[in-house]
C-alpha cells in the first residue's frame, strides 16, 4: 500500500510540496498532500462551477441585449452563491417507480468523472496535480465516463423522457468522441507527446501550437470547437435536455442537489474542452509573445485562466446564437462532413510535418 | 460538388450570425433593453403600443367625442362595457337624440383585446399608458369613462 503511494507523481507548488517533506514522514506527507490536493481542487471544482453559472447567464443576458443578474451583491457577483443555497434546501424529490441504486448513483459518475478530468491539467509551470505521460488519452478516457453517468440517469428514472434525453446523449457522444480525438491526434503529430506539460513546453520554443500547424491546425481547431461544444451537450447540441422537445432531458427527474450536480457538471465540461483547447492550440499558461516571461513573481495561472475565459465566451455566443440541430442532423454533421474532413485534415498534418513546413 | 459548398454555405452563415449576435454582445451596456422597473418608476415611460386600460379623453370644455352608439359594447367579447344612455331634447334642433349618461368600463374584465377601441366609429376612447392598475378593493376597477356633467362635442355625429 505504502508503495502504491509513493508511485503517483502528485506534485502541488514544489515549496510546499518540499516543506511538508521536510516536517513529516514521508507516508504521513503523500497522504497530507493528497488531501490537501483533493482539498484544493475540490474548492476550485465549486468555485469554477459557480462562476461558471454566472458567466453564462451575464454573457447571455448581453447577448440578448439584456443585464442580466444584478441584485444580489455588485454586479450581481453573490447570485450564484443564492442559487446554490437554493439548490442544497431543495427537497430531493423522486418518483415511486425508479431503479433506486442507479437513480442515486448517476449524478457522481458525472461529477466524478468531470472531476478526474481536471486533475491533469496543468494550470501553471507548478501547479499540476497529476502529471503523467498519456494526459490527453488519459483526459479522453475519462470524460467518456460522463456518458455512463448520463445514461445510467436516464435509464433510472422511469421517464420516456429522460430515456429518450439519455440515448440521444450516447448517440451523440459517442458520435463526436471521433471527431475530438482525431482533431486532437491531428496536433500530437505536431507535438510528439500527449503529456500536457510536455505539450506546453513544446510550444515555449516554437510559439503556438495554432501558429506552428497553420491551416490544418486552424481547421483542427474549428473541428474541436464544434466537437467539444456537442461533447458538453451544449447548445445547439442539446438535444439531450432540450427543453421544447423533453421537458428537461435526462435530468427530468432529479431535483435540488442531485440535479445541481449534472449541472455543474456540465459547466465543468465547458470548462475542461476549453482548457484542452487552450494548452492544445494556445500555448496553455504560457504568455502570448513571451510579454511575461521576464517577471518571475507573475501568476501564469492567469494567462491560462484568461485563455480559457476567452474560449468558454465563444462557446457561450455559438450557444445563444445557433438554433439546436435535429438528430439526423446532427449525426449527419458528424458522419458526412467532420469525419471526412477530419481524416484528410490529419493526412494533410502528417504531410506538412514530414515535409517540413511547419512555422 | 456541391458537398463543399454546403461546406462554404452553412461556415458562412454561421458567421453571419455570430456576427449579428456578437454586435449585440459589444452594445449590451447601451443598447440594454431592460427597464429596471421599481428603480425608474419616475423616468419609465411606456411605448405607445402599450395598452393599460381604455380612458376616454375630454376636451377643456369638459367633452368627449362619444354619441352613444354603443359599438364599443356590441364588439366587447365579454361585456367589460357598459353603456347607460338616455334621451334627450336637442336644444339647436329640438328633436329627441341619444346621449351618454354612463359608459361604464369594468377593468377587472377586461382583456385588453382592443376590439371596442377599433369598433368606436368617433374614436372616443384610447388606449392609456398607465401600468400600476392594481388596487386593494376589485370594486375601484369598474370605471364610468364619462368625467360627470360631460357633454359630447359638437360636430363628432356628422
Amino acid at each position: 500500500m505504502n508503495f502504491l503511494i509513493m508511485n503517483i507523481p502528485l506534485n502541488i507548488t514544489s515549496t510546499i510540496h518540499d516543506w511538508i517533506y521536510s516536517i513529516m514522514p514521508e507516508t504521513a506527507a503523500s497522504i497530507t498532500i493528497m488531501v490537501l490536493i483533493a482539498v484544493i481542487y475540490l474548492a476550485l471544482f465549486a468555485i469554477i462551477g459557480l462562476y461558471l453559472v454566472l458567466l453564462e447567464r451575464k454573457v447571455a443576458a448581453w447577448f440578448q441585449l439584456r443585464l442580466g443578474p444584478n441584485r444580489v451583491g455588485p454586479w450581481g457577483i453573490f447570485q450564484t452563491i443564492a442559487d446554490a443555497l437554493k439548490l442544497v434546501s431543495k427537497e430531493l424529490t423522486s418518483n415511486d417507480r425508479i431503479d433506486k441504486f442507479l437513480y442515486n448513483l448517476a449524478p457522481y459518475f458525472v461529477i466524478v468523472s468531470t472531476l478526474i478530468g481536471i486533475s491533469v491539467f496543468p494550470f501553471s509551470k507548478q501547479f499540476q496535480a497529476f502529471d503523467i505521460n498519456i494526459g490527453l488519452f488519459f483526459l479522453f478516457a475519462v470524460s467518456s465516463i460522463g456518458v455512463i453517468g448520463i445514461l445510467v440517469g436516464g435509464w433510472a428514472s422511469n421517464n420516456k423522457f429522460a430515456l429518450i434525453g439519455a440515448m440521444r446523449s450516447g448517440l451523440q457522444t459517442i458520435s463526436y468522441e471521433l471527431s475530438v480525438g482525431l482533431s486532437l491526434l491531428t496536433m500530437v503529430l505536431l507535438t510528439g507527446t500527449l503529456q500536457l506539460s510536455e505539450i506546453i513546453e513544446v510550444q515555449r520554443t516554437g510559439g503556438w501550437l495554432i501558429l506552428q500547424g497553420h491551416i490544418p491546425a486552424i481547421i483542427a481547431f474549428m473541428i474541436f470547437m464544434i466537437a467539444g461544444t456537442a461533447e458538453t451537450n451544449r447548445a445547439p447540441f442539446d438535444l439531450v435536455e432540450a427543453e421544447s422537445e423533453l421537458g428537461a432531458g435526462f435530468h427530468t427527474e432529479y431535483s435540488g442537489m442531485k440535479f445541481a450536480y449534472f449541472f455543474l457538471a456540465e459547466f465543468i465540461n465547458m470548462f475542461i474542452i476549453a482548457s484542452i483547447a487552450v494548452v492544445v492550440f494556445f500555448g496553455g499558461w504560457l504568455s502570448p509573445f513571451g510579454i511575461t516571461d521576464g517577471i518571475t513573481w507573475f501568476p501564469e495561472v492567469l494567462w491560462f485562466l484568461i485563455k480559457v475565459v476567452m474560449i468558454i465566451i465563444l462557446m457561450m455566443w455559438f450557444r445563444w446564437t445557433f438554433p439546436r440541430l435535429r438528430v439526423d442532423q446532427l449525426l449527419t454533421l458528424e458522419w458526412k462532413y467532420l469525419l471526412p474532413i477530419n481524416l484528410a485534415n490529419l493526412m494533410f498534418m502528417a504531410v506538412i510535418i514530414w515535409m517540413n513546413w511547419t512555422i | 460538388m456541391s458537398y463543399f459548398s454546403d461546406i462554404y454555405n452553412g461556415v458562412k452563415s454561421l458567421i453571419t450570425g455570430m456576427k449579428v449576435t456578437g454586435g449585440y454582445f459589444i452594445h449590451a451596456r447601451k443598447g440594454a433593453i431592460t427597464q429596471q422597473y421599481p428603480d425608474n418608476r419616475e423616468t419609465l415611460k411606456m411605448f405607445d403600443r402599450f395598452r393599460g386600460e381604455v380612458v376616454m379623453p375630454h376636451d377643456e370644455n369638459n367633452q368627449h367625442r362619444c354619441t352613444g352608439c354603443q359599438s364599443c359594447e356590441i364588439a366587447c367579447p365579454n361585456g367589460s362595457i357598459e353603456i347607460i344612455w338616455d334621451r334627450a331634447i336637442d336644444p339647436e334642433t329640438g328633436k329627441k337624440k341619444k346621449k351618454i349618461d354612463k359608459h361604464i368600463y369594468h377593468l377587472s374584465m377586461c382583456t385588453m383585446c382592443g376590439l371596442c377601441i377599433e369598433a368606436c366609429p368617433t374614436d372616443a376612447i384610447v388606449w392609456a399608458q398607465n401600468y400600476e392598475n392594481s388596487v386593494y378593493d376589485r370594486s375601484y376597477l369598474t370605471k364610468t369613462l364619462n368625467q360627470p356633467g360631460s357633454t359630447v362635442q359638437a360636430g363628432v355625429e356628422d
